[in-house]
């Protein structure tokens, strides 16, 4: 087992004790990376000499009395839409090839605080567009667990880097099921916060109204330590939220009893393979047996999640990527006559497919005419979906199902059916139209390919989702399965 | 036939924050270019523009100034397109819950009074400045300029000829500098106005179709192209032409209004609220805070200095049009001069020198303290005004104490009869054909006789003192 799989507690009781160094741990990740890596492809670029010289500068603190950072050694991966000062960000696109930021996430700062390491940074689907990581403009993240499947998307490296052992963390983001959903296919613990709960300042914007940071680990109680340490309101994003941070760890108490889950019909019903469905049922047996209660209950409006998002998301992102244009940044088409070519060439080369289809389907529900009945109308559905949730998370304290219909699909297989590879997100969009917290745990296995567990709940209570997800890791037991690779 | 003219006007005007409307770089005018910048105005990946409160209540000002409702609820959108001078390639501006709405603004035209409506005022932020002069193969651009906060506000067409927008334009400009939410200096941009104007048949509730002015960069451009553009219009019409919706561009050298484009139908900005900011609510508490802030406006001042220092309607309205001139006045009469020679001063030569000399009038050494001294001094009879007028180019240009002034270059006016009694008898003495001349009736030689006296005493001596003796002296 690497000693980047064993819990952050382990880690630091080893630290703490003497039995381990940070340069070792540090050593550990980049073994593994130059062992694993050509495989999994996690990784776009590294941060070695960094984050080995701040790892020797821990080690002589070892020594010392003082405070350490909750995350203090601890190797992390960084999803490549995040930016990070003086180290090359691309969020995986050709445009950005060459672009090395000035300036830090407000989550980089959080991080650097609790003293994490950022061994590199991870591969993606370009822009954050995209459920296989197979939209990346380098390369192609494989998954751990059968590495001619995809690790999902958009978060593919995130996730893939903490099954692959390369990392004992790392921070995804997520727009529409972007950290779940890989985190379900490789058999990490993912959490997508609260919309508003980690500040997207750095964070390369995908949709603006829908995107959240959050971090991927082996464990629910790592998760915990992670956000605990990026949470919470930050002046610089407008959008983040002026509500204190709880003490996620001490909500971590493995009981669930008299706790009531509601559990969509929508989410077992059509589409969801059998053995995912059986997945989620024994989960919820394990739940019962702990005294939680579960009933079926309905969302009638999840039916049109999927096509509200892509409408929303396109829109904000055709602003947003409007930015990438080749005049102050980025790699610019050297062969343009004038601006107007410079514009189309830089952006024909530098953005990929999927890219360019969003931006045009977002272009054209904002244009002129089209505008009421795209972008206005999914809004009015967005409310709805809120409002489902809202009634149920009255009464309820989580919503369970699977996070994604299906494991994994073979690299390849839906590529050229851009649809079907959308219908994958019907049941993480939801989520993010509603802005509430939800995270996937693993729950088993179908034919080799790890299954996720989805749990939900009211918005800044993520202290519930880790409580409910927490009980069921620790009486099921599957986060101590690991890939072999 | 008869034609009226609709004039409707746009006016952008940078609003006096020390900081940027969505980060905190300074606003200030005239850096070397791109070091007023940070990775939020240059729209760098990843960052999020957060809201200048200063800005907000600014403009907040500038519309109830301007009469305007404010709203309750108000929020940002992001208008698409793409150029260089725009880093993000939207601009974060207001699209359909504007912060201000309905207002309006007295101007005054050739003696007659009207409201002009005002649409709207919404804030946005600036754009960054390009340079295309300098190379053949490529422009350069500056964002120092970029993020700068600033409120377009829009004017109903309710403008009917070219003088009524000039007067219109002097107005806004007046009340955006008396709440001191803007400069207002034209030649650094912080006001810029685009017009609108299309003719239609005398009394005729239909209107014509319009075309947009540009590159008016003085309010005396503004006149001047909207003239030629309501000329040109008429003759078009008046031949059986067609008005096409165009931009037109008023070059200055030429004198005429030149096509820029057709428009065919309107932009599509495709505009969609911004969700990187959170939408604004306005209390009537906060708004009331606002409203306690608002100076005496213009026509205020003008009314009270009518009635309190007695000055015609005329000196009042050249007096309050810029609030630094009204400051100005007030100050000189609270330092002891006299209201109405102070206006005079300030009216005539103080104008005259700021105009001949392309100035403001705090670029000059002249204080209000200094001028009520200098009136001051000639109301006593120290100096004559004659003298004064040389005293006034150095208050001026090199400042200083007038009275300090009059003694060191010995100015002091003589007003000593017998002195003054001794110089005239000489002239006298020595010009027998004047005397002759007067006694024949010829009053011009009381002149010649004066500008004798003037020439020995080099100009200092009493004028009105002068003239009496020189006349008992004759008649003696």
């Amino acid at each position: 087992m690497s000693i980047l799989e064993e819990s952050f507690s382990e880690i630091h009781k080893k630290l703490h004790n003497k039995e381990l160094k940070v340069s070792e741990l540090v050593d550990a990740s980049f073994s593994r990376i130059n062992e694993v890596d050509d495989k999994v492809q996690a990784f776009l670029s590294l941060n070695e000499e960094a984050a080995r010289n701040q790892a020797a500068k821990m080690d002589e603190a070892l020594g010392t009395e003082d405070t350490r950072g909750l995350l203090f050694g601890l190797p992390s991966g960084i999803k490549d839409n995040i930016v990070t000062n003086g180290l090359r960000t691309t969020a995986a696109s050709q445009l950005l090839a060459n672009f090395d930021p000035v300036h830090n996430a407000t989550v980089m700062d959080g991080l650097e605080k609790a003293e994490a390491l950022t061994i590199g940074k991870l591969n993606m689907d370009e822009f954050a567009m995209g459920s296989s990581n197979e939209n990346s403009g380098f390369y192609s993240t494989r998954n751990p667990w059968n590495t001619d499947y995809v690790p999902g998307g958009s978060s593919g490296g995130a996730a893939a880097s903490v099954a692959a052992g390369e990392v004992s963390f790392s921070l995804g983001s997520d727009t529409g099921g972007s950290i779940r959903q890989p985190a379900s296919y490789c058999g990490v613990v993912g959490l997508k916060p609260t919309y508003g709960r980690v500040s997207r300042y750095g964070l390369i914007a995908f949709a603006s109204s829908l995107d959240q940071i959050g971090p991927l680990t082996n464990t629910v109680e790592d998760n915990a330590l992670v956000l605990g340490q990026i949470a919470g309101h930050d002046r610089r994003d407008s959008t983040s939220a002026d509500v204190g941070v709880s003490d996620y760890l001490s909500s971590l108490t493995g009981d669930v009893k008299g706790m009531k889950i509601a559990v969509p019909k929508e989410y077992l019903g059509e589409g969801v393979h059998e053995d995912v469905r059986n997945r989620v049922l024994e989960a919820l047996r394990v739940l019962e047996q702990q005294g939680a209660e579960w009933e079926e209950v309905s969302l009638p409006h999840s039916q049109y999640a999927v096509a509200a998002y892509y409408l929303l998301a396109s829109s904000e992102a055709s602003a947003n990527l409007a930015r990438f244009d080749g005049v102050r940044y980025g790699v610019r088409a050297s062969e343009a006559d004038n601006l107007i070519d410079m514009y189309k060439e830089t952006r024909s080369q530098g953005f990929g497919d999927e890219v360019k289809r969003r931006i045009m389907l977002g272009t054209f529900a904002l244009s002129s005419g089209y505008y009421d009945a795209y972008y206005k109308k999914a809004q009015k559905v967005r409310t709805l979906i809120k409002q489902d949730f809202d009634q149920i998370l009255e009464k309820y304290d989580v919503i369970v199902g699977p996070t994604a219909p299906t494991t994994a699909f073979k690299i390849g297989e839906k590529v050229n059916d851009p649809l079907t590879m959308y219908a994958n997100d019907i049941l993480t969009i939801p989520v993010n139209l509603a802005g509430v917290p939800a995270i996937s745990v693993p729950c088993g296995f179908s034919e080799g390919l790890p299954v996720g567990l989805q749990i939900i709940s009211r918005p800044f209570e993520e202290s519930t989702v880790y409580r409910a997800a927490h009980a069921y890791e620790q009486a099921a037991g599957h986060h101590k399965a690991k890939p072999e690779l | 036939m008869k034609f009226d003219t609709v004039i409707g006007l746009e006016v952008h005007a940078e609003l006096k924050t020390d900081t940027k409307i969505f980060c905190n770089c300074s606003t200030e005018f005239g850096a070397p270019a791109n070091t007023h910048t940070c990775p939020v105005c240059l729209g760098h990946p990843g960052v999020l523009p957060v809201l200048n409160q200063r800005a907000v209540e600014y403009a907040m000002k500038a519309s109830l100034a301007l009469n305007c409702e404010i709203a309750g609820e108000t929020k940002f959108d992001r208008k698409n397109y793409f150029y260089p001078d725009s880093p993000k390639a939207y601009q974060i501006s207001q699209f359909d819950k504007p912060i201000g709405e309905n207002g309006s603004l007295e101007i005054e035209v050739d003696g007659y009074k009207k409201n002009i409506g005002i649409t709207r005022i919404h804030m946005e932020e600036d754009a960054g400045k390009l340079t295309h002069d300098e190379y053949d193969d490529h422009s350069l651009v500056d964002f120092n300029r970029v993020g700068t906060p600033l409120i377009e506000i829009v004017s109903e067409p309710d403008i009917e000829t070219p003088e009524e927008a000039y007067a219109y334009l002097e107005k806004l400009k007046a009340v955006l500098q008396y709440t001191e939410v803007s400069d207002c200096k034209m030649e650094e941009g912080s006001l810029r106005c685009d017009a609108n104007i299309s003719l239609k048949p005398a009394g005729q509730e239909e209107f014509g179709t319009k075309t947009e002015l540009k590159n008016l960069n003085s309010f005396t451009n503004v006149h001047k192209g909207l003239a030629y553009e309501e000329k040109r219009q008429e003759q078009e019409l008046l031949s059986g032409g067609d008005i096409l919706q165009e931009t037109r561009r008023w070059d200055d050298a030429k004198k005429e209004t030149t096509l820029m484009r057709v428009k065919e139908g309107s932009d599509d900005y495709r505009y969609f609220p911004e969700p990187d900011l959170v939408s604004l609510h306005i209390n009537e508490d906060w708004k009331n805070d606002i409203k306690a802030t608002i100076p005496e406006l213009p026509d205020a001042r003008r009314e009270r200095y009518m009635e309190e220092f007695d000055l015609p309607a005329y000196d009042a309205g050249v007096l309050t049009q810029s609030k630094n001139m009204a400051d100005f006045f007030q100050e000189t009469i609270n330092e002891g001069a006299d209201a109405k020679q102070s206006a005079n001063w300030l009216m005539g030569d103080v104008n005259g020198y700021l105009n001949s000399n392309d100035m403001e009038l705090a670029d000059t050494e002249l204080t209000p303290s200094s001028l009520a001294k200098l009136v001051t001094l000639i109301d006593k009879g120290t100096i004559s005004s004659k003298i004064a007028k040389t005293v006034f180019t150095d208050l001026m240009e090199q400042g200083g104490d007038p009275e300090q002034i009059v003694q060191d270059k010995g100015l002091v006016q003589i007003s000593d009869e017998g002195e003054l009694k001794q110089i005239v008898d000489k002239v006298l003495e020595n010009n027998p054909q004047s005397i002759e001349d007067y006694k024949n009736g010829k009053d011009k030689a009381i002149g010649f006789l004066v500008g004798q006296v003037m020439k020995e005493t080099k100009g200092k001596a009493n004028p009105q003192m002068v003239n009496q003796l020189i006349v008992d002296g004759m008649n003696a």
